[in-house]
């Protein structure tokens, strides 16, 4: 087992261990992230999915330290990029790692791009950031990164503001600050949430094809099954805080275990059936405040829910062949002994 | 940018236009004339004040004193101050280098306190530090300029002795000298300090809350995510937004340049515009009163007009082409 850890940490660029991270509220602690464990191997894309409010985008934030730095707290656990644990290290040295080793893009391109700058300014930031280079060099690099990501006429649009580029443009040009630096971990957190669907397909095909060029990395956070089965090498599905569930692509698709994950497939139109509405899982996902943390969480919302799902928290566990399923229909979700004293 | 300086310039001309008549109004309602202030109306024959009536013009019908006036200003001819025995022109030529003088020093450390505790409150809000800046903001606003410049004169001009406690010049020094500029300095630093150092708080106030807004979004994280340092996110990221409200109290502080300060000149007895002002009024002296008034709003407009166009140059969302 000692041996198996170590290959692992050998092998993978990230892997968060434990991980445990919320916002003071009022005073007192809300974990909106609890037990994180995610491996990412180089080159290979893992999906993050679940609802809004499952605790997706803080996962990403914690591993770029970007929390809310008011009330944004990591507590538990490790976050090991090539064997250095992000955790301990400051705000200078992240400043080193981000925009380097790990790329982000964010969710919103509207809002992204600081609007008084030019575009070449922004682009040209994350070069000279973490090289050393000149200032004409760099926007040559950046002139050649904007056409990289599929940008026309790169050589006026870097003297361009943001308000002058349409939502897609934007995300492009976030997408190229992201790789400015050949990260070897690229974290798109929806990338394709706030765009129009035809825009939608082609910056997923470009972070793709960039992500098969440059053999990175990537972790795709979205709520959107179909960018997902796309995508993904790996996906895990996450829920109210947890990982619920996690395997292979094939495997989530055509062998979902847990409730929660056999209904979300159930809520995606498919053109093979003739349906009037789709269905929806009733509920909503609970409030940071309002988890209750004894139980399942997806107690209340799930239709095959048994009355020891409200006393007995159960245990991600491997139900072989890489697939791990976090739900007391599978015996292997029961807490082992010391667990359940504990609690 | 050019033709929309253009065009709205030439919006400022009826604007003018209608402002002159509101300011000839008001002089003509006001109780009192030239005439009473001119001569003693006692010891004066009516036939005498009557034929001087008929001379000064002012029992012609009201439209065609106005008239009169506006030709004669726009000839340059701002008429007489009757007071002072001289052209109104020569009159505020000798008092506006005064008040500009202390305008220009009085918003130089406005500017420079503004936007040193601004920047500090603003990274550090919630702070001992910001606390205490927050504290002398409501000071600044809660004090009046009277009463400040009161306490200074008392502090620095009577007990400390540092400058002295009024006018604008000493005696006895040449001018266009060294000592001639030394001079003004020490009577003009006083009065500016006061007057500067009490519109800091609203600036202040309003430039931490500005950078506190623009460190939340979502631009400053994807700095953040670049591997910018904290530095550079607020000096350059957040500053360069926060600056463009601050474009509108430019705008109106551009507006009262020549206005001078109305009762911080009257207090340090400062020979500016804003003490004119205020003796001409109690005076009577119509033709300074006008001038001044419709010189406070012209450079209203002006002020305004420029913080438009910088807006254009502060914030590329709304440049002007």
């Amino acid at each position: 087992m000692a041996g198996r850890e170590f290959f692992n940490t050998e092998t993978s660029i990230l892997n968060t261990k434990n991980l445990q991270a919320g916002f003071f509220i009022g005073g007192k602690f809300y974990p909106a992230i609890e037990d994180i464990n995610i491996e990412i191997k180089p080159g290979k894309v893992v999906c993050v999915v679940g609802e809004s409010g499952s605790g997706k985008s803080v996962t990403a934030l914690s591993i770029m330290s970007l929390l809310p730095k008011e009330n944004g707290s990591i507590q538990e656990g490790e976050i090991l990029f090539e064997g250095r644990n992000l955790v301990d290290l400051s705000q200078d040295d992240m400043n080193e790692i981000r925009g380097k080793d790990i790329g982000m893009i964010f969710q919103e391109p509207m809002t992204s791009l600081n609007p008084v700058f030019t575009i070449g300014f922004q682009v040209q930031e994350v070069l000279l950031n973490h090289l050393s280079i000149s200032k004409s060099e760099a926007r040559e690099r950046s002139i050649q990164l904007l056409r990289q990501v599929g940008i026309s006429r790169p050589e006026e649009i870097v003297d361009e503001y943001p308000h002058q580029l349409s939502g897609g443009m934007r995300q492009r040009v976030m997408i190229a600050m992201a790789i400015a630096n050949n990260p070897k971990l690229l974290i798109a957190d929806e990338p394709t949430t706030a765009l129009d669907v035809t825009i939608q397909a082609q910056i997923l095909e470009l972070i793709k094809e960039i992500q098969k060029k440059m053999n990175m990395a990537v972790m795709l956070i979205t709520h959107d099954l179909g960018v997902v089965a796309e995508m993904a090498d790996e996906i895990i599905v996450m829920y109210a805080g947890q990982i619920v569930e996690q395997s292979d692509t094939y495997s989530i698709f055509y062998n979902p275990k847990h409730p929660y994950l056999k209904l979300l497939l159930q809520s995606i139109p498919r053109l093979d059936e003739n349906r009037e509405r789709l269905d929806s899982i009733k509920g909503i996902v609970p409030s940071l405040t309002n988890i209750d943390r004894t139980g399942c969480r997806f107690t209340d919302r799930c239709p095959e829910a048994k009355d020891e799902c409200r006393q007995i928290s159960p245990q991600l566990a491997e139900l072989g062949g890489g697939h791990k399923v976090r739900c007391l229909l599978y015996k292997e979700s029961y807490p082992t002994e010391k667990a359940v004293t504990n609690r | 940018m050019l033709t929309y300086t253009l065009r709205r310039i030439a919006v400022m001309i009826p604007i003018m236009i209608l402002l002159s008549m509101v300011v000839f109004s008001l002089a003509k309602m006001m109780p009192g004339d030239a005439l009473s202030g001119r001569i003693d109306p006692t010891n004066s024959s009516p036939e005498y004040i009557s034929a001087m009536k008929e001379k000064l013009g002012y029992n012609d019908p009201v439209h065609i004193q106005y008239l009169r006036w506006m030709n004669d200003i726009l000839h340059g001819d701002f008429g007489n101050s009757f007071i002072h025995k001289m052209p109104v022109s020569q009159l505020i030529g000798l008092r506006v280098y005064n008040t500009l003088f202390l305008t220009l020093l009085a918003l130089f450390f406005t500017y420079i306190f503004a936007f040193i505790m601004g920047m500090y409150a603003g990274k550090h809000p919630y702070t001992l530090g910001d606390n205490m800046i927050a504290t002398y903001n409501y000071l600044g606003f809660a004090l009046p300029s009277f009463f400040a410049g009161l306490m200074a004169i008392y502090l620095f001009a009577l007990k400390l002795q540092w400058v002295p406690a009024s006018g604008s010049i000493g005696t006895g020094v040449d001018v266009n000298t060294i000592a001639f500029y030394v001079s003004k300095l020490k009577h003009t630093i006083l009065p500016a300090l006061v007057l500067g150092m009490l519109s800091t708080a609203g600036y202040t106030q309003f430039l931490r809350n500005d950078i506190i807004e623009s460190s939340r979004k979502d631009y400053v994280r994807t700095a953040r995510a670049k591997g910018t340092s904290e530095s550079i996110i607020y000096n350059k990221h957040i500053l360069r937004n926060s600056i463009i409200p601050i474009v509108t109290f430019l705008g109106f502080d551009i507006g009262g340049l020549l206005g001078g300060a109305v009762i911080t000149e009257t207090i340090f007895t400062y020979p500016g515009i804003g003490s004119l002002f205020i003796d001409s009024l109690t005076n009577r002296d119509y033709s300074v009163v006008m001038t001044i008034t419709m010189m406070l709003s012209i450079m209203t407009l002006i002020g305004n007009l420029i913080a438009d166009l910088l807006y254009g140059v502060v914030d590329p969302r709304i440049r002007l082409d």
